[in-house]
């Protein structure tokens, strides 16, 4: 067809000729080429110049463009779906500038604008207004402005988020000297820092001065707080861990032997003894948390906020200024130059990543979030791969090729399509009730009646998921053995091989590649799936990890926590969700970067086995 | 790429007239030249039939395989030379369907009796294919394949198979550098040599060839076609040609089937000058096929 369009088309009649013509035969004007007076001559040239008479629509280009213009907006969708995470992700740890609006009622805010919108104040709101405001209402044709200012000092406020509108400000500026301070409880203050105390006696006082001795103090009293953490979580944990051990030894062998017999005799004796050392054991170790609290105690950080109230220790006791080792991080924000902000904003990204969440996840890292998706991703994977290889190679390699096998692959089709919450009430009613419950009782009776495996855990959630999984492995690895050709089986057979060692030896081999693209499919899937999760194991924040020190390191029938999980909870389960907002897309940045980064292992993965099998001429 | 209904393969029938048709049903029992009966035995076909589904693709076949000679069978496609010399090492067990009558013998053993061991009797036999399908593996791997799968694992053993094997094959001076290397990176008729030397490294009793040079270039077939000539002296040689001058070339006896049927059995020379069926003369001489 091209090439009767080309240079060599033969144009045999001039235009005006051919418009001559298609008047004259009052039909549409259709080619120049075709307008031969002898209607014989002009069927013959259909032909020879066939590709002009051919209609649009059969030379395909509107189907180019159609296809074209598909790709397009799917590409674009994808690539604006992760501009927006990236941009609203990557920007919440940025500092804002603080501003301290004077409003007409007298008040004073310092506060971060975290978001603007145009709205259309009620008459109410008009009638309140003095006449200046009116008129400039009236010339904005009824439309204001008004910004939401993070205040902070939730402790002294009972907010942390305030409207303001425009009209009710006099006056608007940026105070060098005002602090954003992020604390570990009560949300972040913020206020104008006055000074730094030891002992109830000024160490410092005046904005150059405070900032000079603040990281000092800081450092001393985080140092201190650390170790107060250290004692709390791992050294009274280890013996409330040692200590729940040899009470439950008390009653294992209560159930082992009966009550009152000898070896629980022995038990309680030795669970008496221990429980006296690790009484004395405590008695110290709550000595040196207090002693350090102490230390800490003499730092305190004089911050008054707006209003001229000096920010206290506790909402309790509002003459206390707060401690030094309540902050996280405070940095004077508007007289930050952009080096110091970008100092902060790496350091925030740090502490999100390596941090136990605070303040109801609104706060602090996700480190246990990322290490439980990670853990339960890679255990899902553990479980779905040869799962799914050995039922698929059961119906291609040995299954008779018949109905039953296609009833089975349809459903298995099927299963596909199922909603995942479905196999998450399955999982909870199968996985956590009747398996876990029977494990329950036949290994840990002694922990009864708190479950074991008896609740939601990592091993059930991983469990569950790989079930919902399966059939994309397995649809992918039979695409992938049935790829297999037939003559390699062939040669195999020749050779004398039996079938199981053609399978292992040849076909599974040539079908790894494939294999691993159902897999890594699947844990793409599975990696982001949250609905069935929240029915079998995981929770808004657990206070163990699924993995420690001690034996057997890895604790399967523990909850975990889930970055797809922490997504719904920050944003839409938390008291302060103005707060969590923009933690989502943070979260949600981080849940793409690890799923990205499961999958390019896997990929590099498949392309290396892939490579062991190039220029095959198959 | 091959589909899944490629796993059962289906047999194509010639469209031949029904006339003909007749004509070779009522030859009867094949014409074996007496040569035939002097040599020693290494196969024995006898009476051999087979059915894909309810068509019937052989005919109560009846040949022996001479030992230490080769052996080719030519015919049209569709005779039933690729389903014949399949069905010496039970290969077309794999396919559904496949129903037999008759039998064959493998030195005296009994290939089709009911307790016979199938992978320890494919295991006598070494099988070279149309295309050239060396494994996914070093070519050194290829070769060892039998033996692996035998559970040998000594090295020296392997090792001097690997070296007689290639070498056998006229293979051994052009790969002895990169034996480990993956044997993709073979050209084809290389892979083809490769895969005869994989065939006859647990030297077989048999060496099937089913059309071994139909994929390969002129250069690659000469040399394939001067290694089977040279393996004569050592294997017992069954192979399915398409090319009469191919059979003519490498081959001591010719088997010409038609429609399923073996129409006539003899020495090539004697084939090719001067056949006792007329079928026979018309194919050697080009008049159909």
């Amino acid at each position: 067809m091209k090439g009767a369009r080309g240079p060599g088309a033969p144009v045999i009649s001039g235009p005006t000729r051919a418009v001559e013509q298609a008047r004259h035969a009052e039909k549409p004007f259709q080619n120049p080429a075709g307008g031969r007076p002898s209607t014989d001559s002009a069927a013959a040239s259909r032909y020879r110049t066939g590709g002009r008479n051919t209609p649009l629509a059969a030379r395909g280009e509107p189907f180019v463009w159609l296809t074209g213009a598909g790709l397009v907006v799917a590409t674009l969708m994808i690539l604006a779906l992760l501009g927006l995470v990236l941009v609203n992700g990557g920007r919440t740890f940025w500092p804002r500038a603080i501003a301290e609006l004077t409003l007409t009622d007298g008040t004073v805010l310092l506060g971060e604008v975290t978001r603007t919108e145009r709205y259309r104040p009620t008459e109410g709101d008009i009638a309140t207004l003095p006449p200046a405001a009116r008129a400039r209402l009236i010339l904005d044709d009824g439309w204001s402005r008004r910004r939401l200012l993070r205040t902070g000092n939730y402790d002294l406020y009972g907010e942390d988020f305030r409207w303001v509108n425009d009209h009710s400000i006099v006056s608007e500026r940026l105070p060098a000297d005002a602090w954003m301070i992020e604390r570990r409880e009560w949300g972040p203050a913020i206020g104008r820092p006055a000074a730094l105390t030891r002992d109830e006696s000024t160490v410092a006082s005046g904005a150059a001065q405070i900032l000079e001795k603040y990281g000092e103090l800081h450092a001393l009293t985080l140092t201190a707080a650390d170790r107060i953490h250290h004692l709390e979580k791992d050294e009274i944990g280890e013996i409330n861990y040692a200590s729940e051990k040899a009470r439950l030894a008390v009653r294992r062998a209560a159930i082992d032997h009966g009550e009152g017999s000898r070896e629980h005799a022995a038990a309680a004796r030795e669970a008496a003894a221990l429980e006296d050392e690790f009484a004395g054991r405590y008695r110290s170790l709550q000595e040196q948390i207090a002693t350090t609290r102490q230390e800490n105690a003499r730092y305190r950080f004089v911050v008054r906020e707006a209003g001229g109230r000096v920010i206290p220790e506790s909402p309790g006791a509002p003459d206390t200024p707060m401690l030094v080792s309540q902050v996280v991080r405070a940095y004077p924000a508007n007289a930050l130059g952009t080096g110091g902000r970008l100092m902060v904003y790496l350091d925030r990204w740090k502490e999100y990543l390596t941090w136990e969440p605070r303040e109801a996840n609104t706060e602090g890292g996700v480190l246990p979030a990322i290490f439980g998706t990670f853990m339960m991703t890679v255990l899902m994977s553990l479980a779905v791969a040869p799962f799914g290889i050995v039922t698929a190679l059961y119906l291609r390699e040995y299954a008779r090729q018949g109905t039953l096998v296609s009833a089975v692959r349809i459903a298995v089709n099927n299963l596909a399509g199922v909603p995942s919450i479905v196999f998450g009430v399955f999982g909870l009613g199968f996985f956590c009730y009747a398996l876990g419950g029977s494990l329950d009782a036949f290994f840990y009776p002694e922990k009864l009646p708190a479950p074991t495996f008896g609740t939601g855990g990592i091993l059930w959630a991983s469990l569950t998921l790989a079930l919902l999984t399966v059939p994309v492995v397995i649809v992918a690895t039979e695409e992938a053995l049935a790829a297999v050709p037939r003559s390699l089986r062939e040669g195999s057979f020749g050779c004398g091989a039996s079938r199981w060692q053609t399978i292992w030896r040849i076909v599974l081999p040539r079908a790894t590649p494939g294999i691993m693209t159902g897999l890594i499919l699947a844990m793409a899937r599975g990696a982001g799936e949250v609905a069935p999760l929240m029915l079998t194991g995981v929770v808004k924040l657990a206070p163990e990890l699924p993995f420690d020190g001690h034996f057997p390191f890895f604790h399967l029938e523990r909850s975990f926590m889930h970055l797809g999980f922490h997504i719904y909870d920050v944003g839409f389960q938390s008291r302060n969700s103005e707060a969590g907002k923009p933690m989502v897309f943070t979260t949600t940045l981080l849940l793409i970067a690890l799923i990205a980064l499961l999958n390019l292992t896997a990929i590099s993965l498949r392309s290396r086995l892939r490579r062991r099998f190039k220029s095959d001429n198959f | 790429m091959d589909t899944v209904d490629d796993l059962q393969p289906r047999p194509v029938e010639p469209l031949v007239s029904p006339r003909i048709r007749e004509e070779v049903a009522d030859l009867g029992a094949p014409c074996t030249h007496p040569e035939v009966a002097l040599e020693k035995q290494a196969l024995e076909i006898d009476g051999f039939s087979l059915w894909y589904g309810s068509t019937q693709a052989l005919f109560d076949v009846s040949m022996i395989v001479p030992a230490g000679k080769v052996t080719a069978l030519i015919g049209p496609s569709g005779c039933g030379k690729s389903t014949l010399i399949r069905s010496v090492n039970r290969l077309n067990d794999l396919i559904d369907g496949i129903r037999i009558s008759g039998t064959m013998r493998l030195n005296g053993d009994s290939i089709y009796a009911p307790r016979v061991d199938v992978i320890d009797l494919r295991k006598r036999m070494g099988m070279v294919f149309q295309k050239s399908n060396p494994f996914p593996m070093s070519i050194y791997e290829n070769v060892i394949y039998p033996l692996r799968i035998d559970g040998e694992s000594r090295k020296r053993v392997l090792d001097e198979t690997v070296e007689r094997s290639l070498k056998s094959a006229a293979l051994w001076d052009e790969v002895k550098d990169r034996i480990h290397g993956s044997a993709y990176e073979l050209s084809g008729g290389q892979q083809q040599r490769l895969c005869i030397a994989r065939a006859i490294a647990a030297e077989p009793e048999v060496l099937l060839m089913d059309e071994p040079c139909s994929a390969l270039d002129p250069i690659a077939t000469a040399r394939v076609e001067e290694l089977i000539f040279s393996l004569r002296d050592d294997y017992t040689v069954l192979i399915v040609t398409h090319n009469m001058q191919q059979a003519a070339r490498v081959s001591d006896f010719t088997a010409f089937m038609y429609l399923g049927r073996l129409v006539e059995y003899g020495p090539t020379k004697v084939m090719f000058l001067k056949p006792e069926r007329r079928q026979t003369e018309d194919y050697v001489t080009g008049r159909f096929g």
